[in-house]
């Protein structure tokens, strides 16, 4: 198979994923007891009530149809009204979605580089001290829960020192300045969710790539170290590793999520759950499928990079 | 295995015998825990939802060793019920999506062929769906109880076992006494309990630790949002939601329970860790 065949093959298989993922957002919110109506009238639900409701939102068409309605009004942007209070949804997915997005894009710009300088400084030499230093205290880091490091955070710079805000709501009248305030501990403590993972798989895919037979000819031949390690080796693990960053890109998800709603940070993450909270279907559909949509086309682009990357694919007959 | 080389208590012996001290102080600590979970009502000091003062928030003192939460309530003793709670679940969750998981994994190794091809390929479309987001969903639509997380979990999780299982069970399959087996005329159900399964023991021993504090972690993060376990039953989550404002008093309410879910999880990944180096048994990659 050429390199062509197989990356259109994934992205095939990618917009296959993406529909079932819709599929199953729709369903898990839709037919799920009590339907729309219900929600909407609570107590005071007559059955005339709820019949014009359902006649107006649609409710009684085939599931089919009002499938095939919402997906295309998705894809539309067309994303319909909170049941709370009625509003488009629209501009304030917008704006959620943009927080969000300054948010994970600052944790990832931190985030990647480091873990892949620890997790190369790790595997220079395995066992040693710097090695075992990296790879226990990433195994702890792993343990934690996502809202830890960010409440010890808070602890000390936000009450102790009093350096920054403890809560990152923002105000249309901020500056730069103001923004970078009220970043740095939620950026803070969602790098430390998905920095460990990262740097112990970062770790195992270069030793991966350092006990192969072609590093280790490289040796024989007397190739100084550090040259072995840039020239020969990271070349050959670039591929794992771009793996390995976009999974772990993909755990932001649930980072963003808690750590939103611990500092209060108006992003998509904190809308969705408050709309769970509120059983607001279409917030809590809309989110899902941003939050999915993110997901699956991540490990589409983890998988095409890895495809690209590996010479051995790429130079294949 | 060839019965009669190798006892079970010749096994743990030897096991107990490589237990380094960091591995030994873990363990000792997961029992102690345990130990609390089950005994919660006769070790706790007071009870669960027991308002001993007004003050919210009350530093440690002779009375409450770790003070009072924001309703005047024992830190410990709730700290104690929490652990409970949470362990309990834990435990639940992780004993469902275990034995299905293995059990779906096992057959489709032990089957091939199509039926293996059709539960991969819907286990790896299930896979797709982040965690975080499956839970909320269903969570929306059905609300919060213990049997809805319970199940929601545990069926999350079972994807992950599956895949796991499956991974193993099919480097087995392959094996020269397999093949002696099926050569012998024994059954796949012969073959899955007695060639594949105690293969397979030690990397699912290790597995389920893993799971185990996958769930730990899970279940505290949905509490946490609040989309967990539902006041007044709390486990460790809820506790470090409900105590968050401990911090602009100064005082370290919160960190208890985050920092006890934190060092059950470090334990417990302690030991699994020195699980898998002592059989130098390998997990199949995991997302």
């Amino acid at each position: 198979m050429s390199l062509t065949e197989i990356l259109w093959k994934r992205m095939v298989l990618g917009i296959g994923t993406l529909i079932f993922v819709s599929v199953l957002v729709f369903l898990g919110t839709e037919i799920l007891p009590g339907d729309v109506a219900h929600a909407i009238l609570g107590q005071g639900a007559t059955p005339e009530l709820l019949e014009q409701i359902r006649e107006r939102l649609g409710l009684n068409e085939p599931l089919h149809v009002r499938y095939w309605v919402w997906l295309t009004n998705f894809i539309t942007g067309d994303f319909g009204t909170s049941l709370a209070n009625g509003a488009d949804i629209g501009t304030e997915i917008t704006r959620r979605a943009s927080n969000t997005i300054i948010l994970a894009l600052c944790t990832a710009i931190i985030a990647v580089p480091l873990a892949i300088a620890l997790g190369l400084a790790a595997a220079v030499k395995p066992g040693g001290l710097v090695d075992r230093a990296i790879t226990s205290t990433s195994l702890a880091l792993i343990s934690f829960p996502d809202f830890l490091v960010a409440v010890v955070l808070v602890t000390i710079f936000a009450i102790k020192l009093r350096w920054l805000p403890a809560i990152a709501s923002i105000r249309p009248s901020y500056d730069l300045v103001d923004w970078i305030r009220i970043l740095i501990l939620p950026v803070m403590g969602l790098t430390f969710t998905i920095l460990a993972h990262m740097v112990r798989m970062t770790r195992s895919a270069v030793l991966n790539v350092l006990t192969s037979p072609a590093i280790e000819m490289a040796i024989l031949k007397g190739v100084p170290r550090r040259r072995l390690l840039l020239r020969h080796a990271l070349p050959n693990a670039l591929g794992p590793i771009i793996n390995v960053v976009a999974l772990n890109l993909a755990y932001l998800i649930s980072g963003v999520v808690v750590i939103e709603t611990l500092f209060n940070f108006p992003g998509l993450g904190r809308y969705m759950v408050e709309a769970v909270t509120n059983r607001d279907v279409p917030i809590v559909q809309t989110c899902a499928m941003i939050f999915c949509s993110f997901y699956v086309l991540l490990n589409m682009t983890a998988d095409i990079l890895s495809i690209i990357a590996n010479p051995r694919v790429r130079y294949k007959k | 295995m060839t019965p009669g080389t190798r006892t079970w208590q010749g096994e743990l012996r030897e096991a107990l015998s490589d237990l380094t001290p960091g591995v030994t102080l873990c363990l000792l600590f997961l029992i102690a825990v345990f130990v609390i979970g089950a005994f919660a009502p006769w070790i706790a000091p007071y009870g669960e939802g027991e308002i001993l003062t007004n003050d919210s928030f009350l530093p440690p003192n002779s009375q409450m060793w770790l003070g009072s939460d924001y309703l005047g309530r024992d830190v410990l003793s709730r700290l104690i019920y929490g652990v409970r709670i949470t362990l309990f679940l834990a435990l639940i969750i992780t004993f469902l999506s275990f034995f299905s998981g293995v059990f779906l994994g096992f057959l489709a190794a032990a089957f091939g062929g199509r039926a293996d091809s059709w539960m991969s390929r819907v286990n790896d479309a299930l896979l797709s769906f982040p965690a975080l987001m499956l839970a909320l969903i269903v969570i929306n639509s059905l609300g919060s109880s213990f049997v809805v997380l319970v199940f929601t979990i545990a069926f999350i999780d079972m994807t992950r076992v599956f895949r796991v299982a499956r991974a193993l069970a099919v480097n087995i399959m392959v094996m020269d006494y397999v093949e002696a087996a099926v050569v012998r005329g024994e059954g796949k159900g012969w073959i899955i309990w007695h060639e594949v399964l105690p293969n397979a023991l030690t990397p699912l021993a290790a597995e389920f630790g893993i799971r185990f504090t996958y769930a730990i972690l899970f279940i505290s993060a949905l509490s946490f949002l609040g989309l967990g376990v539902q006041p007044p039953q709390s486990d460790l989550g809820v506790m470090v939601k409900e105590n968050m404002q401990a911090i602009l008093w100064g005082e370290y309410t919160t960190l208890y329970p985050a920092f006890g879910i934190a060092l059950i999880a470090i334990s417990m990944n302690v030991f699994v860790d020195w699980l898998l180096q002592r059989s130098s048994a390998k997990l199949p990659d995991e997302i």
